[in-house]
């Protein structure tokens, strides 16, 4: 049924975009998890800088930032000539590049609910930890993390669904690439193009449904306590 | 066997300087108002304030010193805060256990049903801190402490948040601690009615500096410090429970100053009590009084006789069987009685409180 209703090449799009939303939400968490909790803790003058840095996609073009991955991934950029070095493939038009295009576009969504969740834990709560004899990993893992689950919960969410529906920077990166690196938001534009209204109305529709569910997932973690109490 | 304070701290408008040999055994109460630095003392011993001039030993093991510092984790030390802590994310079982599990099998002293049972929180267990009130959750605090099986458990105003009846609930528990646990604890408070019930010494702090450290029964009474020219100046002894007398409803308790009589108390005979005697009270009397209502005689022998801070008031410390009974009387009667120290009276004391 699936099968009638997509296009053998939607379903290879589509499959793409979730591949890619769901490695780059795993990317993100590893790198983003440190980065929020020195945003959050620190007291250094750095943290403006890097809470600027950080915010700096929401802001930016896509195709600024596109446009300029293009050129340091490139085969003449640093990023493609080291790549060269290391005896592989540069990593504009590739599925790799798409996924370094998509975690910077992205990052904001997962830094900033984390920095905020990390932030209202608090110290206390770390304080207390270490009076239980709790090294400080230790502390990190089971009071930090689990008191800043919801934070977690909704970047996860936010950066999936954005990077669902991401479309400047891939085609700036990626190129269009059936197979490789073309995702379902580029070929709804294919779709409209080719004026194929109904083929842009199913990938459209998939995206629409499948946003939604996520916010509500989002907003249902969200909902029982809004302020997320570190102790009580 | 001690706890050795040297700590040198300053900030912009605060200065902190604390030289003190604390008795590790025993309620030491870190006693003075808000701002004196109780805190900030605590945290430096703790470890969770990093101070750089400064030295903390436990029991001749150094947890800091010029060149070491020993981080709050590996101290054998249990902390309740001031206000809850419990974690949100575990219930009360979760909370209890986190301590006792990263402590090593061997070197606890202190079970997970003995805590429990301290603490009465047999049927909190499966309880979200968010289901407690303000004193059930400072129970919890206090038993998760507990079972790290601290050498040293360091209390911050835990207390201070909670209402009159909370507080009811947990003292009795803290002086079943300092009994039975035979754990030192050093006891942050604002609350001269608490040291009293449940101190052994007192560090009193002023503005940063240990102003004087001693026995509660000594700091109490010491007339060069506050404490006994506060409205509520007395002096408390301890005892046990000597008799019953149902007959006059009468309790006695025998204490180092002779045997007291107390109203009648469901107390069994040999319990620890400790008694207070207000020292407006108390009034003094040459001859061994008869023919008079008061009940409780005692003889001793005056100390010292210093200004009050009524100008019509004289503070006699008078040594009742080698402990000391602070006397609030006028100075009228300190001229006319001639009372100077050496003299031997009689102290009537109009009422005797227990503690409890």
């Amino acid at each position: 049924m699936i099968a009638s209703f997509y296009s053998p090449d939607d379903l290879v799009a589509l499959w793409i975009s979730l591949k890619l939303a769901a490695v780059t939400v795993a990317l993100l968490l590893l790198l983003c998890t440190p980065l929020a909790w020195w945003l959050a803790t620190t007291r250094s003058r750095l943290r403006v800088l890097g809470e600027a840095m950080a915010a700096l996609p929401l802001v930016l073009p896509p195709t600024v930032l596109g446009f300029y991955l293009l050129l340091f991934l490139g085969p003449y950029g640093w990023g493609g000539r080291l790549m060269h070095h290391l005896g592989l493939q540069p990593l504009s038009f590739s599925f790799g590049g798409l996924v370094i295009g998509s975690m910077l576009y992205s990052m904001p969504f997962v830094i900033q609910p984390l920095q905020a969740a990390f932030h209202a834990v608090g110290t206390r709560a770390l304080e207390v930890a270490a009076t239980l004899r709790a090294r400080p990993w230790d502390r990190f893992f089971t009071v930090a993390v689990p008191l800043a689950r919801r934070g977690f919960i909704t970047g996860s969410v936010l950066a999936f669904a954005h990077t669902l529906g991401e479309f400047g920077v891939v085609l700036m990166l990626g190129g269009n690439i059936p197979g490789r690196t073309q995702t379902a938001s580029i070929v709804i534009f294919n779709h409209v193009e080719a004026l194929d209204y109904s083929g842009a109305q199913r990938l459209s529709i998939t995206l629409l449904v499948a946003c939604f569910i996520l916010l509500l997932i989002v907003y249902s973690a969200n909902r029982s306590r809004a302020e997320v109490a570190a102790v009580a | 066997m001690s706890l050795a304070l040297d700590i040198a701290w300053s900030r912009a408008d605060f200065l902190l300087q604390v030289e003190c040999e604390m008795p590790s055994r025993g309620i030491t109460a870190l006693f003075g108002r808000s701002g004196s630095g109780k805190t900030t003392v605590l945290r430096c011993i703790a470890g969770l304030e990093r101070v750089a001039r400064a030295s903390v030993r436990f029991n001749g093991e150094v947890w800091q010193d010029q060149r070491r510092f020993l981080p709050t984790h590996r101290r054998p030390l249990g902390y309740v805060f001031q206000e809850s802590s419990l974690f949100a994310h575990l219930n009360v079982r979760g909370n209890l256990e986190y301590g006792l599990r990263r402590v090593p099998a061997a070197q606890r002293r202190i079970g997970f049903d003995q805590a429990v049972r301290y603490m009465g929180l047999e049927s909190l267990l499966k309880h979200r801190s968010d289901q407690l009130s303000g004193g059930q959750r400072q129970r919890v605090a206090i038993a998760r402490a507990l079972l790290t099986s601290p050498q040293l458990l360091l209390m911050d105003e835990p207390l201070s948040s909670l209402d009159l009846a909370s507080r009811r609930e947990i003292l009795p528990h803290l002086e079943r601690l300092r009994d039975e646990l035979s754990i030192p604890i050093i006891y942050v408070s604002h609350e001269i009615g608490e040291v009293m019930r449940i101190a052994d010494h007192i560090a009193l702090l002023e503005a940063g500096r240990v102003r004087a450290f001693g026995s509660i029964h000594e700091m109490l009474t010491r007339p060069d410090l506050p404490l006994a020219h506060l409205e509520e100046a007395g002096s408390i002894f301890d005892g046990v429970i000597a008799e019953h007398d149902p007959r006059y409803h009468l309790s006695y308790v025998d204490t180092a100053a002779g045997r007291l009589a107390i109203s009648l108390r469901a107390a069994p005979v040999g319990q620890p009590v400790r008694v207070r005697i207000d020292a407006r009270d108390v009034s003094l009397a040459l001859e061994p009084p008869e023919h008079t209502s008061i009940t409780n005689i005692l003889p001793g022998r005056v100390m010292d006789v210093t200004d009050d801070r009524d100008p019509a008031q004289r503070l006699v410390r008078i040594d009742v069987g080698g402990r000391p009974l602070l006397a609030r009387i006028t100075q009228r009667s300190v001229v006319q009685l001639a009372i100077a120290p050496g003299l031997a009276l009689y102290a009537q004391v109009k009422s005797v409180a227990l503690m409890d």
